[in-house]
């Protein structure tokens, strides 16, 4: 019988003090009992709003039932039906938005820990040997070409390869997996992670190159000679900068190259690797979004003595998913809220000294419902800095737009679809950030795997 | 045959080396002005290179290295027949090849090297080109008799007098304005500080200056914005929309002081790999 009524299982977190001078993944794998008694706590709802909420159509129920029995091999392959990288899903997604947020049992007793049962199934299946390579239709004899190697493009790459076509996956840096890899911590996302679900989408005959950056080595229509589709799938690789004086100042960084270097690079290895980074002692990281709490967490392993959070309007609008901001306040991060930088202030060598910000108040909600920051007359102050990051934001990169006339782009400069979900050329398929701006990995994978159904119609009805 | 394999090693001086690279997909579509991004090893920098030739029939690229730090004097270090762990390109925006008239290539050290394509390009183009080569002494100025070759006229002039003019770059393009040379575009690659006093002296003496900038670069695709340099009052991106960029306006003090961000830890890196590399090259 299903024990709702039991408390949540959290699971345990690796001590701040501790964790916050290392790379180490924050969040511990269940125990077999810690899964086997949130297991034991789902309802396995008819009609499952979990379920009917995952952006990649999870089936909750079915997996938690066979995890119940103590199934994992039945538990992961029936997450794999849909969604291809569950080890990825079980950590950075925002499940209160989507699952765990539907579950019925939120309210009273709380969700069920749906997102560390889907990590807990795919870490422990792959280690016992149990994740196998989905099985993949009949070659096609068609051939797919797939644009940059982040969750969006992957999530298209399997499931085209599991329909049966040839998928080539274009990646621009040495490494795969996009923002998973450049962006996303190894505290939260352990590289070895990313590099185990990579190898099962390998392992389906998807073929990887590094190094190729399609608009520069190669254009969009140089591939749709040699493929029958492409996919666009290419990020927001443009960071977002304030526009303010000063911020070219030495020690400001974009959320992008701040976290790249220690991610991509892995600079907090140095000079065991090669790339550096400095950092001063006191950071500020300008945003509140999750690349603004990974900019921040990543800081502090860096060993400053100080690193605040500023943000433009209040803790309650800010964009980062809660567990995060605990997070980072558990590693001694610290928040300041409704502040806007004005100017990035340098001493005579053209280093940070401090940012000059006014006091902000809350006003009246703008379109999305979050209300406006306005600033306060006469409230300027200098909030002291020697590292600046800003994490305002990503845009889509612009070089595939740039080098082919026949996309077309809308005023935000993302790539413009019909409602069939293709851009303006045909056999050209897109999602992810380069058409949503900045989103999410899971909405990322949303598109990608939407993308190939229609990439499949389209490649099954003939040219 | 393997890509990013090193078909020929030449070292051209002391520090200076040119690797011709079997690297097909690049030959293809390489344009002047336009550079790449090589790594040497696992955990390796990402270091930008600007692309000096290619040949689309035999798919290889060549690059001229100077070694400078960790990275430079670990890709010197690699032989014939071994490879660059990572070669990514052609990036950048090309140099706009037009008939501009009369125009200047400058380079400076590797420069020289890295200014022949659009020397090249230039002259396919219909222009008249004299260049202006510089270097401290003379067994650092590379590639004189292919520039001779190409170009209309070619001035050298070194800091101690040992090759050509006694002097720099800027006295040169003096000398030839004195002599009557009316030239209308310059194109300058070199040191930072080279390139902040010939694009000033340009603009002084009417040429319309154009430099390629080299600031520290991470992905080389417009994702870090690390690579920032103002231009005219506004932020640009170098690694996207240059590295060339009209001159008269670039803030060459704002891109020296970035540039030196990390030489400090750089040396550190230097030091370590000179202390623990058994060099294979025998020369040192």
């Amino acid at each position: 019988m299903p024990n709702p009524s039991a408390p949540r299982q959290n699971g345990r977190q690796l001590d701040p003090q501790v964790r916050k001078k290392n790379f180490e993944e924050v969040a511990q794998i269940f125990t077999q009992e810690e899964a086997q008694a949130e297991a034991e706590r789902c309802l396995h709802c008819q009609n499952a709003r979990c379920q009917a909420n995952c952006p990649v159509g999870v089936q909750v129920p079915a997996f938690i039932a066979l995890l119940k029995d103590g199934n994992i091999g039945g538990a992961i392959t029936k997450i794999m039906e849909t969604s291809l990288l569950p080890a990825i899903c079980g950590r950075v997604c925002p499940q209160e938005k989507h699952c765990e947020g539907n579950c019925v049992l939120k309210a009273k007793f709380g969700a069920v820990n749906i997102g560390m049962l889907e990590r807990y199934t795919a870490d422990t299946a792959r280690k016992e040997g149990l994740l196998k390579t989905p099985v993949c239709a009949q070659k096609t004899g068609k051939k797919v070409a797939c644009i940059g190697s982040g969750p969006s493009s992957i999530a298209a790459a399997a499931e085209l390869a599991r329909a049966g076509h040839d998928v080539t996956v274009f990646e621009a840096l040495h490494a795969f997996g996009g923002v998973l890899r450049y962006g996303i911590p190894s505290f939260r996302l352990p590289r070895e992670v990313i590099d185990a679900e990579i190898e099962t989408v390998k392992s389906m005959g998807v073929k990887f190159q590094t190094d190729v950056l399609i608009g520069a080595s190669e254009k969009i229509a140089d591939l749709l000679k040699q493929f029958d589709a492409v996919y666009i799938g290419s990020g927001a690789g443009l960071p977002t900068m304030l526009g303010i004086p000063g911020e070219s100042a030495v020690g400001v960084y974009s959320a992008n190259e701040f976290l790249t270097r220690v991610n991509l690079m892995q600079a907090y290895k140095f000079p065991q690797t090669d790339t550096p980074i400095r950092i001063g002692k006191h950071v500020v990281v300008l945003g509140g979004g999750n690349s603004a709490m990974d900019a921040a967490r990543c800081a502090m392993r860096l060993g400053p003595d100080s690193v605040t959070v500023a943000y433009r309007r209040s803790a309650a609008e800010m964009p980062a998913r809660a567990a995060e901001v605990l997070h980072a306040q558990e590693e001694g991060v610290a928040f300041d809220y409704l502040i806007t930088p004005k100017e990035i202030l340098q001493d005579e060598n053209g280093r940070v000294t401090g940012i000059k910000c006014t006091r902000n108040e809350l006003g009246d909600p703008d379109a999305k419902g979050r209300r406006r920051p306005v600033e306060i007359a006469g409230s300027e102050f200098i909030l002291p800095a020697d590292t600046v990051i800003v994490a305002i934001g990503q845009r889509p990169n612009p070089i595939i737009a740039k080098t082919t006339p026949e996309l077309k782009t809308t005023e935000r400069g993302v790539l413009a679809l019909d409602e069939q979900g293709k851009t303006t050329l045909p056999g050209v398929y897109a999602g992810g950030d380069i058409i949503r701006g900045g989103a999410t990995v899971l909405l990322a994978m949303k598109d990608g795997i939407e993308a190939a159904r229609r990439i499949n119609a389209y490649l099954n009805g003939g040219k | 045959m393997q890509e990013n394999t090193i078909l020929i090693k030449e070292q051209l001086n002391g520090a200076v080396v040119k690797f011709v690279i079997y690297k097909p997909l690049i030959a293809r579509t390489a344009k002047a002005g336009q550079f790449v991004i090589l790594r040497g090893r696992e955990g390796g920098e990402r270091v930008p290179v600007t692309l000096v030739d290619w040949d689309k029939e035999k798919g290889t690229i060549t690059v001229i290295i100077q070694a400078i730090g960790k990275s430079t004097s670990l890709f010197n270090s690699l032989n014939q027949g071994e490879q660059f762990l990572n070669v990514a390109g052609p990036l950048g925006t090309p140099v706009e090849i037009k008939n501009y008239g009369t125009v200047a290539v400058v380079g400076g050290g590797v420069g020289i090297a890295e200014v022949y394509p659009i020397a090249r390009a230039l002259k396919e183009a219909g222009n008249r080109v004299i260049a202006v080569l510089g270097a401290r002494t003379k067994e650092l100025l590379i590639l004189e008799p292919q520039m001779s070759e190409l170009c209309d006229k070619t001035v050298c002039a070194t800091d101690d007098g040992s090759h050509g003019m006694k002097g720099m770059v800027t006295d040169a393009i003096q000398s030839l304005h004195d002599g009557g040379e009316k030239i209308d575009a310059g194109f300058i690659i070199g040191p930072i500080p080279m390139m902040k006093f010939t694009s000033r002296l340009m603009d002084k003496l009417g040429i319309t200056p154009y430099a390629s900038l080299n600031p520290i670069m991470l992905d080389g695709t417009g994702m870090c914005g690390c690579c920032r340099v103002t231009v005219e009052g506004k932020v640009r991106f170098a690694c996207v929309e240059g590295p060339m960029f009209p001159a008269r306006t670039i803030d060459f003090d704002e891109l020296i002081r970035r540039t030196s961000e990390y030489k400090p830890l750089e040396k550190e890196s230097l030091e370590n790999y000179q202390k623990d590399h058994v060099c294979k090259c025998g020369l040192h």
